[in-house]
């Protein structure tokens, strides 16, 4: 069952839990006990400008599952559009959004999630990319919320698709993120920061499904957590029989600075066709104790030391974000979300 | 200015440092030889306060002031430097930007004003020059892809812009051709005053061709087991390490 139509129909039995493999660290059955009602509307006037809104030409606001609709692009057109996910109270909500992009066309979609409550919202976003698509995703969800958001990628032969997910982290979050790579020279990036603190958790799954020749992407993903927060990566990337000449690469690598924070990875490469380049890095470690004794012996303090090998060993997701005032506005969200 | 007197330190449970004492006064410059193992690094490790270097007795002090009480930081904002003997690469910050944190962390500590970015890229493209490393790798990632030459000239570079008065120099020479030797040197013999004293620590003479040492030591099992002029050097690279091994 579709995890919207769960939540709407207030079927708890049919919220993914544990036992279902691609849910084991983001358990939902287990954690809502009870159905939560539906939220009530929101004065979409009453809000606060979101982060992106100086960034685009438009903002689409998404108030607890109402408002939405779609985002269309032609061939030839080049928008830079805002959408405002917005999840307040303790109810439950579900809404989504169309984008489609035509070939020539192209859009910056930078997608921000605000969260007040112990709410438990859903986002569903369908993705037709025919062109160009930059999606810069800043999640800030309440540490008492518990969101998922799926996105539902069809990518054509010769577009391009780029995507980075920026996230702090929520009671329970998921950011999903699903491809399916036509080949024919399309490219895909995907890339993903998570800082979580406190008890908050954050997992960050993508599958991407290879089905014809000649298809690239490119997977960075970069986590810190501390306190007993939870980082989840689960990164999949299927090459059908057929999908030869596919050039896929899939890095995860997270730093846990405290003894009870956790990171779980789950890095895999199905692969069916041949003369496929495949790699795949992941890494899950401390920071560096010999580069911050270096960074102190030169008389920067240790908290200080800390947050800019910190800061920069995400900096190097960040950095690839193409659109500059996003681009920008990131590296701000990393250096408060980091500071001693 | 470094006044060491029978230190003793352990790594992992280890004595390494058997009681050292030492003194080096403001203007001279001494050189520490001795046989692999004999506790050099330790030494240098030890003086600039990194951890899993314990100190089971002794002092060390600098100008009268506890530095074995202070954390690395902030010893260096008293001025202590340790050129690595193995420089550590930081991905993701350009050399520039770890440079200018330093400095300016270490003014904060001494109640210093700031310097301001234009004073800074001016002084910054000077010694630059000076040590003959091209202005636009400063805008890298420190010591990222750079040669193990490179990485000793970033090392001098560094001294040069943190302006520190007492130096460690930990094996500088190694991985120098004669040439990196040379400007490595000059770097270093440029910042030799009345106001600052340094600590070459090497395995071979070589160095000390360039960078004219006032006292010589040896340093053997942990110990300082002798001491002289230049001269001592000299018969070190003659004659080895063996009977002051065999004397540890």
């Amino acid at each position: 069952m579709n995890l919207a139509t769960a939540i709407r129909a207030r079927k708890l039995e049919d919220l993914p839990g544990k036992r279902d493999e691609a849910w084991r660290w983001t358990d939902l059955r287990g954690l809502i006990r009870t159905a939560p009602e539906p939220s009530t509307a929101l004065d979409t006037a009453g809000l606060p400008a979101g982060p992106f809104d100086p960034l685009a030409e438009e903002t689409l606001v998404i108030a607890n599952g109402v408002g939405g609709g779609r985002i269309s692009v032609a061939a030839g057109e080049t928008r830079v559009v805002a959408l405002r996910i917005v999840s307040r109270g303790a109810g439950a909500h579900a809404g989504g959004v169309t984008v489609s992009v035509a070939a020539g066309g192209r859009l910056t979609l930078l997608e921000s999630y605000d969260g007040e409550g112990s709410y438990l919202a859903h986002a569903a976003l369908a993705i037709d990319c025919g062109g160009a698509i930059e999606r810069i995703v800043l999640a800030a969800d309440d540490a008492e919320g518990v969101s998922v958001s799926q996105a539902e990628v069809v990518l054509q032969p010769g577009a391009r698709f780029a995507q980075t997910l920026l996230t702090g982290g929520g009671r329970r979050q998921r950011l999903e993120t699903a491809v399916r790579h036509p080949g024919g020279h399309a490219e895909l990036r995907l890339d993903g920061v998570y800082l979580l603190d406190g008890k908050r958790h954050a997992d960050l799954t993508t599958v991407v499904t290879h089905t014809g020749f000649d298809g690239a992407t490119d997977q960075l993903t970069k986590g810190v957590v501390r306190d007993q927060a939870r980082g989840v990566f689960q990164g999949k990337i299927v090459v059908k029989a057929g999908a030869d000449r596919t050039d896929a690469r899939m890095g995860h690598h997270a730093l846990i600075l405290s003894d009870r924070a956790e990171v779980d990875a789950k890095p895999e490469l199905e692969i069916y066709a041949d003369d496929v380049s495949c790699a795949h890095g992941n890494t899950v470690g401390a920071l560096d104790q010999e580069a911050l004794f270096y960074a102190r012996q030169r008389g920067i303090p240790e908290a200080d030391a800390r947050a800019m090998l910190t800061e920069a060993f995400v900096g190097q997701v960040v950095d690839r974000i193409e659109h500059e005032g996003a681009r920008e506005l990131a590296r701000a969200w990393v250096a408060g979300r980091l500071a001693p | 200015m470094l006044s060491v007197s029978d230190l003793r330190a352990t790594v992992d449970g280890n004595q390494i440092l058997q009681g050292v004492t030492l003194d080096v006064p403001a203007g001279q410059v001494h050189a520490i030889m001795g046989p692999n193992g004999a506790g050099k690094s330790t030494l240098s490790y030890v003086l600039t306060g990194r951890s899993g270097y314990e100190v089971t007795g002794g002092t060390a002090s600098l100008d009268g002031e506890d530095l074995l009480a202070l954390a690395p930081d902030e010893r260096a904002a008293k001025g202590v430097f340790l050129s690595f003997q193995y420089p550590l690469e930081i991905p993701g910050v350009p050399a520039l930007t770890f440079i200018r944190t330093a400095l300016n962390a270490q003014r904060r500590a001494r109640g210093e004003a700031e310097m301001g970015a234009p004073e800074f890229l001016k002084l910054a493209r000077l010694k630059a020059a000076e040590l003959k490393i091209d202005f636009d790798m400063l805008k890298r990632s420190l010591n990222v892809g750079f040669s193990g030459g490179e990485k000793k000239r970033m090392e001098i570079l560094q001294m040069a812009m943190l302006s520190p008065r007492f130096l460690i120099l930990d094996e500088t020479d190694s991985g120098l051709d004669i040439d990196a030797l040379k400007i490595v040197s000059e770097g270093v013999n440029a910042l030799r005053g009345p106001d600052r004293a340094m600590l070459v620590i090497t395995h071979y003479q070589r160095l000390l061709d360039y960078i004219k040492p006032d006292r010589v030591h040896v340093l053997a099992g942990g110990r300082i087991v002798a001491s002289g002029g230049p001269e001592l050097a000299l018969e070190l690279e003659r004659e080895g390490y063996d009977k002051y091994a065999r004397a540890a």
